[in-house]
């Protein structure tokens, strides 16, 4: 195909920034399908603004998707980008100083007109100085565009919206992907002249590439060297929604989800609608009270039930997940997080509504909490998540957040075979039944669903009695039930794997993180036990209850840190579970952490294996 | 699994639970009808769901020897919709009142009714709030003194039949708690129909409202204070010998004399249950007292697709036209690559 030289490397950071019409997202994701397909390890990070069209040019109009991938294992979405495409003189304003020292900056010439840098608050040119700092390709991408769609029977707006495709083209020349998938999805899309200017255009960006003087080679990429198995391309909220869909089929039971649309979490609504042939039936409720309030009817009814939201969704929710408590029936209730409080940033990335999936309903009301590490585990996470909650009969917290939920990362197919199964079983037994009679092991009650003849009951918020589930105030049947109702969530420990350990199983520092967190985190223990620092990780999918080890191995540690996305509350519960001397390392930017700055904190608490030894001598 | 239904009686739908209303509570008579009307429905016990809220009234599933929910403040419709969604079969009743249904529960009852979702809801107006020790409520009368509104309340009360209506539902009615024979009357037809079945039930607060609706009950002043609505009947009320009629003319309400004449002739409005449009229901729901008698029965019962079945019937759809679901398959659709060993 290309003519020029190509030159191997080994990963490569590239963010896509624009306006919000500009169709960034759109072009980071086409780019990030290539580039899955071209089997490297890749990991995205989506950054848009929660208005859908916020004035053009302007700063806080600025949408953005970075892709990170790589022949090597990477995990997170790359500190800094060493390539910025940039559409606006508002969007390099925005991201520019993100980019890695020495990187290249890729600006559409066109867009940079007094009126436009005046918008983005530049009072005179900044291109001058971004030479000097960066590899700074100026590229006419409107004009070019323009001369690409000549003569076909479109308006000009129209023609103009296609210049994402120039660059995207011009993107799959300089790193060697395939344009195959996206003239698919072209040809899957659009029709007639629409369909000729976008495909026109995506050529003339990687032609543009192949003939212009301004590159002089392009990149190679190699495969990652990755486990064998067939692989896609997955997000968050796809894998979630899938995961809701093997639950299904994995249980085989009927799925009912409920939702009130909410951003980040609509999209998981959107997905398992599409499944109605797998005898799901999803609900978009009047408000997030009706959404899981009618989760919960499926369930006592016999459904797998799950309710989806995000943050403020979640406050809204507490009330009628305290009387699933209380009624003791199985429901999974998603929180993808988001930054808050109230509104806060909708489309920011925060892990701080932990404290509340613990403690965010009144009265004694222990729920289940479980968390996704990254997006392909939000499969894995909510099939464990009803696991929990049909066999003890209980609803169970999934927390995801922002940045799980629209990042992608390659995800090996899993064999169906290979999914756990859960069986369901209901009461049909008429003798000996009782609403609140208990499993032994587990302390479930029964599942006794309507249509059962001989097993009718009522269920309900007032204080139960003991077995009956008889409403009852008797002050000591109260505290039992109470105790019940914790021993039983206390118990699901015994059921679920120990934590594992990143690296040596004592040391000086253990990093201890939940959530979306996990590829940062790693990334930078690894890479201080490669510098000879004595620092692992741990990280807890399961939050309530804590795995049966996790005393044993906090113990093992001089120094604990807690990355958290918030400002100490994993830190907190486990200063007051172990009494262990954990420290925070919180951010609440409404963006994830950087290995770097984790990094640099892990510096800041240990040694390089040398220079312990002089400190010892201290 | 089912069970017989021909054998059932009014005692098999009573739980052994006591009942914790207070002495000359309008729910008693309500619970006693409805355990009366129940056998005669053709379902199978197992099959009835109870849903309340909170409130006197919504202790009622705790009564009812059936599977019965009592869940949290105004939001039983939700509940119910969530079982009957995913449950058509089961027979779905909400208890609700005038606080618990029109307050804090006013947002689902409104969207549960337009969905039109086959269940019936029995709403118990006493104009006041019971169980919080009587405070006045979203149908309490303009300058209502209570505990809360010591100097007369200043908010307009809604009609919970027009809120109803106004939600779009297909099938409304009016009865009264002490009024034995109309009360299973209506609950007769609200099973029968197929669609979210509104029932406002006038009910009798002994404790904090007593005899709101002692014109309604007295079965002398019923005579003249009630206007008994039929299908296909004119809107008559009053004794015998000095009935009177109501007009609609330009959709506003009025009284005509009748006596003896044929109403017809004197323009008094034949009632229909099944005008498309509500406008003439909403004519009747204006009628209050003192000015008006108030309607009792039937106000508007239409047929729309009901929100379960139409929900039930995607599934089949979709189904038949892409045959079961398959997980494989799903998991691989797109895109995808694969790694040699």
């Amino acid at each position: 195909m290309s003519s020029k030289p190509k030159e191997s490397i080994e990963r490569v950071a590239i963010r896509f920034c624009g306006d919000s019409g500009d169709g960034m997202q759109l072009t980071g994701t086409k780019f990030t399908e290539s580039t899955a397909l071209a089997g490297n390890d890749l990991s995205t990070l989506p950054d848009f603004p929660a208005e859908i069209r916020a004035p053009a040019g302007t700063l806080a109009g600025v949408s953005g998707f970075q892709i990170h991938f790589s022949s090597a294992d990477i995990r997170t979405p790359a500190d800094h980008p060493d390539v910025l495409v940039a559409f606006n003189p508002a969007a390099l304003r925005a991201n520019v100083d993100d980019v890695r020292s020495g990187g290249m900056v890729i600006v559409n010439s066109d867009a940079f007109n007094k009126k436009s840098l005046l918008r983005a608050g530049y009072s005179e040119d900044p291109l001058p100085a971004i030479r000097d700092r960066f590899r700074t390709l100026e590229i006419p991408v409107t004009s070019l565009n323009r001369e690409a769609v000549k003569g076909l029977g479109i308006s000009s707006r129209e023609g103009d919206r296609s210049k994402n495709f120039f660059a995207l083209g011009l993107m799959f020349w300089l790193y060697n992907r395939p344009m195959e998938p996206t003239l698919r999805w072209l040809a899957g899309r659009f029709k007639g002249d629409v369909l000729e200017a976008n495909t026109r255009v995506l050529k003339a960006g990687y032609a543009f590439g192949e003939t212009t003087e301004v590159f002089p080679s392009s990149f190679v990429v190699n495969r990652a060297k990755i486990q064998p198995g067939t692989y896609r391309n997955i997000t968050g909220n796809t894998a979630l929604a899938w995961g809701v869909v093997a639950a299904a089929t994995q249980m085989k039971r009927p799925v009912f989800l409920g939702a009130y649309p909410i951003t980040p979490a609509s999209d998981v609504l959107h997905e398992v609608a599409r499944y109605r042939h797998f005898g799901i039936k999803t609900f978009q409720a009047e408000d997030e009270i009706a959404a899981i309030s009618s989760t919960i009817g499926a369930s006592f009814a016999g459904h797998l039930a799950i309710t989806t939201t995000s943050g403020p969704g979640m406050v809204l929710k507490q009330e009628a997940l305290g009387l699933a408590v209380m009624t003791e029936l199985p429901l999974v209730v998603v929180n993808i997080q988001r930054a808050g409080p109230s509104t806060g940033m909708p489309t920011k990335i925060e892990q701080t509504d932990l404290l509340m999936a613990f403690y965010g309903r009144n009265g004694e009301s222990p729920v289940p909490v479980v968390a996704a590490a990254t997006p392909g585990d939000c499969f894995y996470t909510v099939l464990e998540a009803f696991r929990i909650a049909v066999t003890y009969m209980t609803p169970v917290i999934m927390l995801s957040d922002s940045y799980l939920a629209s990042s992608a990362e390659p995800w090996p197919i899993p064999e169906i075979e290979s999914l756990r199964r859960t069986d369901v079983e209901f009461r049909t037994e008429v003798e000996g039944f009782a609403p609140y009679l208990r499993d032994p092991e587990t302390l479930a009650r029964p599942w006794a669903i309507p249509g059962t003849p001989g097993l009718e009951h009522r269920l309900g918020g007032l204080s139960k009695q003991d077995q009956t589930g008889n409403v009852a105030y008797d002050p000591v049947n109260n505290e039992r039930m109470v105790e019940l109702r914790a021993e039983k969530i206390a118990r699901i420990a015994n059921d679920i794997p120990p934590v594992e350990v990143f690296g040596p199983e004592r040391g000086d520092l253990l990093l201890v993180g939940w959530g979306g967190t996990q590829g940062a985190i790693t990334s930078a223990v690894e890479e201080a036990q490669q510098d000879g620092r004595s620092v692992s990780s741990i990280h807890l999918r399961h939050l309530n209850p804590f795995p049966g080890n996790l005393g044993e191995v906090l113990g093992n540690f001089e120094k604990i840190l807690v990355p958290e996305l918030n400002t100490g509350q994993l830190t907190s519960l486990l200063r007051a579970e172990f009494l262990v001397p954990a420290q925070v390392m919180s951010k609440v930017q409404g963006q994830p952490f950087l290995i770097e700055e984790i990094r640099g904190r892990i510096e800041a608490m240990t040694d390089k294996k040398k220079s312990s030894k002089k400190k010892d001598r201290k | 699994m089912t069970s017989a239904t021909a054998k059932l009686t009014s005692k098999d739908f009573q739980s052994d639970q006591d009942i914790r209303w207070c002495p000359g509570c309008g729910d008693y008579s309500i619970l006693a009808n409805v355990q009366r009307v129940m056998p005669e429905l053709g379902v199978p016990r197992e099959n009835f769901v109870f849903v309340s809220g909170i409130g006197c009234s919504s202790r009622f599933p705790y009564y009812m020897n059936t599977y019965g929910m009592h869940t949290i403040h105004g939001r039983a419709p939700a509940f119910a919709t969530g079982i009957k969604a995913s449950r058509p079969e089961l027979s779905v009743w909400v208890v609700t009142g005038d606080g618990d249904g029109l307050s804090i529960g006013g947002n689902h009852l409104l969207h549960t009714i337009r969905r039109n979702i086959d269940i019936q809801i029995l709403l118990f107006n006493n104009r006041v709030y019971g169980l919080t020790k009587g405070q006045y409520s979203p149908t309490s009368r303009l300058g209502m003194r209570t505990k809360s509104t010591p100097d007369g309340a200043i908010d307009h009360p809604i009609d919970p039949i027009a809120f109803a209506l106004g939600a779009g539902a297909t099938f409304v009615a009016r009865t009264v708690d002490v009024n034995a024979p109309h009360l299973q009357e209506m609950l007769h037809r609200a099973h029968a129909h197929r669609g979210t079945a509104f029932i406002e039930i006038l009910q009798n607060c002994p404790v904090y409202n007593d005899d709101e609706w002692i014109e309604l009950e007295d079965r002398k002043k019923r005579v003249e204070a009630s206007l008994v609505l039929q299908d296909g009947e004119p809107l008559v009320w009053g004794a015998e010998d000095q009935r009177r009629g109501i007009r609609i003319g330009d959709g506003i309400p009025s009284v005509v004399s009748v006596g003896a004449d044929d109403p017809v002739g004197k323009g008094v409005a034949i009632h229909h249950e099944r005008y498309e449009t509500p406008a003439y229901s909403f004519a009747l729901a204006s009628l209050q007292r003192p000015e008006f008698p108030l309607p009792i029965g039937v106000f508007r019962a239409v047929e729309k697709p009901s929100y379960e079945r139409s929900l039930a019937q995607q599934v089949t759809d979709a189904v038949s036209e892409r045959g079961e679901g398959d997980l494989a398959a799903l998991l691989h659709s797109g895109d995808t690559w694969t790694v040699d060993k």
